[in-house]
């Protein structure tokens, strides 16, 4: 397969996955009932009158996940490429993705030593 | 104009039937299967077995009334659904199905999958922040949390397969068992994949974003009809993907003897699933705090062992 088609494919794709739920979403708009009103419109509740805003506090860990995880991401992205031409690369790219995995690995233990890794 | 844009109109049509068609197909056999499980019969009204009851809950949901919530972020709370629908459509343009069933054969197709099916989470967050409700936003962040941790252990576990295949196309994945599945030499990396593969796609034991028990529906409370239909189907699509993926990777795809390739590849890819939903029947739902330590600190140190000694192997 030349190598653009591959892509048109994949373009022709994302079209049609959203053509999918456009046309669903469309065919709802003719097809459903609508009668809002100010209960049904409501966020979900048990029962109680709900505040216009409802965004509230939550635990500061995400970040730490999130930052670990852009780290790790990250090396993921370094070592597709290396995997995938590992067979031409010999020892030494090995040895040298293991020292590379190492030093991610001593960052790892250090979050794990200082409790990161704990929900608290 | 000729072939090949006869070929490209094909393929999208006859993917997107069955992209529908399996995910409606997923959800009666889960439920099935569940009832089963539980020792009561399960669907067994609409169709023969009930075979038609996800036919007629996705009609009855095309003809519900759309609302939307008085204090939710519009184009938000309207864009997510399509968020959580299109990148997973879009992951099967490169899932071979047999030798040449493929609809694009690109050389880093399983990157593509990896790489697309990583926007669900965007679609998740989004959709809980857009409900501004608090049942909605608890699960948009447990969906974060849990997809962003368990996405690490799941990429590298894959990377001991690139390595011994040496390409990222799916076709040269399954060619490079010809002689031995990887699941066999690279045992550890595939029970790393299996566990985070479930919880890439929320699946009990995993499916704290939606915990019925604790956060009403997680991200999707506010959502009804249509809308609620499509994150639906996203997620049956992606139960499908880590079957199948599992499939290729791991258990050899299409090859195997007497059947045609074709039925291969789904006799093994619903044997995965099979083993999913049994999991959501057997065990109970996780805290996330175990959910969180056990992918960051069992997962995936496992994960990289798996390529240590993946790459080692080669060597001796």
């Amino acid at each position: 397969m030349p190598y653009f088609l591959g892509y048109t494919y994949v373009a022709v794709f994302l079209l049609f996955g959203i053509l999918i739920p456009v046309g669903a979403l469309l065919a709802n708009r003719l097809l459903a009932p609508r009668h809002p009103d100010p209960e049904k419109l409501q966020a979900y509740e048990c029962g109680l009158a709900t505040p216009s805003d409802n965004t509230l506090p939550y635990n500061v860990r995400y970040y730490i996940f999130a930052l670990l995880f852009v780290v790790f991401d990250v090396e993921t992205i370094f070592l597709y490429p290396w995997a995938v031409a590992f067979n031409r690369l010999g020892l030494f790219a090995f040895v040298e993705m293991i020292v590379f995995i190492g030093i991610l690995v001593v960052g790892l233990v250090y979050a794990w030593k200082k409790r990161l890794l704990e929900w608290l | 104009m000729g072939q090949p844009y006869l070929r490209l109109a094909a393929a999208a049509l006859i993917l997107a039937a069955f992209v529908l068609g399996t995910a409606a197909f997923l959800v009666w056999f889960e439920r099935k299967l569940l009832g089963r499980m539980q020792v009561r019969p399960g669907p067994n009204r609409v169709g023969p077995g009930g075979l038609l009851q996800p036919v007629a809950d996705i009609l009855k949901l095309t003809v519900k009334e759309d609302i939307l919530p008085e204090h939710a972020d519009r184009p938000l709370f309207r864009l997510a659904p399509l968020m959580a629908f299109v990148p997973a459509f879009a992951a099967f343009v490169v899932l071979p199905f047999g030798p040449g069933l493929v609809s694009a054969d690109l050389n880093i197709g399983l990157l593509w999958i990896l790489a697309v099916s990583t926007v669900s989470v965007l679609a998740l967050i989004a959709a809980g922040w857009a409900s501004n409700s608090k049942y909605a936003l608890l699960g948009g962040m447990r969906a974060a949390a849990q997809m962003i941790s368990y996405e690490v252990p799941l990429v590298l576990s894959l990377i001991g397969v690139v390595l011994a295949a040496g390409s990222l196309r799916l076709g040269r994945i399954v060619a490079a068992q010809a002689h031995l599945w990887f699941a066999v030499p690279q045992v550890l990396g595939f029970i790393v994949y299996l566990i985070a593969a479930t919880a890439e796609s929320n699946r009990s034991p995993f499916d704290l974003p939606e915990g019925e028990s604790e956060l009403v529906a997680g991200f999707h409370t506010e959502y009804s009809g249509v809308r609620f239909a499509f994150f639906f189907l996203a997620e049956y699509s992606y139960v499908f993907l880590a079957a199948a993926i599992a499939t290729l990777a791991f258990l050899g795809g299409w090859s195997g003897p007497f059947l045609p390739p074709v039925v291969w590849f789904l006799v093994k890819t619903y044997a995965v699933i099979f083993f999913i939903i049994w999991l959501r029947a057997t065990l109970p739902r996780i805290r996330i705090d175990q959910l969180l330590s056990f992918g960051w600190k069992v997962l995936l140190p496992l994960s990289l062992v798996n390529i240590f000694l993946v790459g080692l192997f080669r060597f001796i």
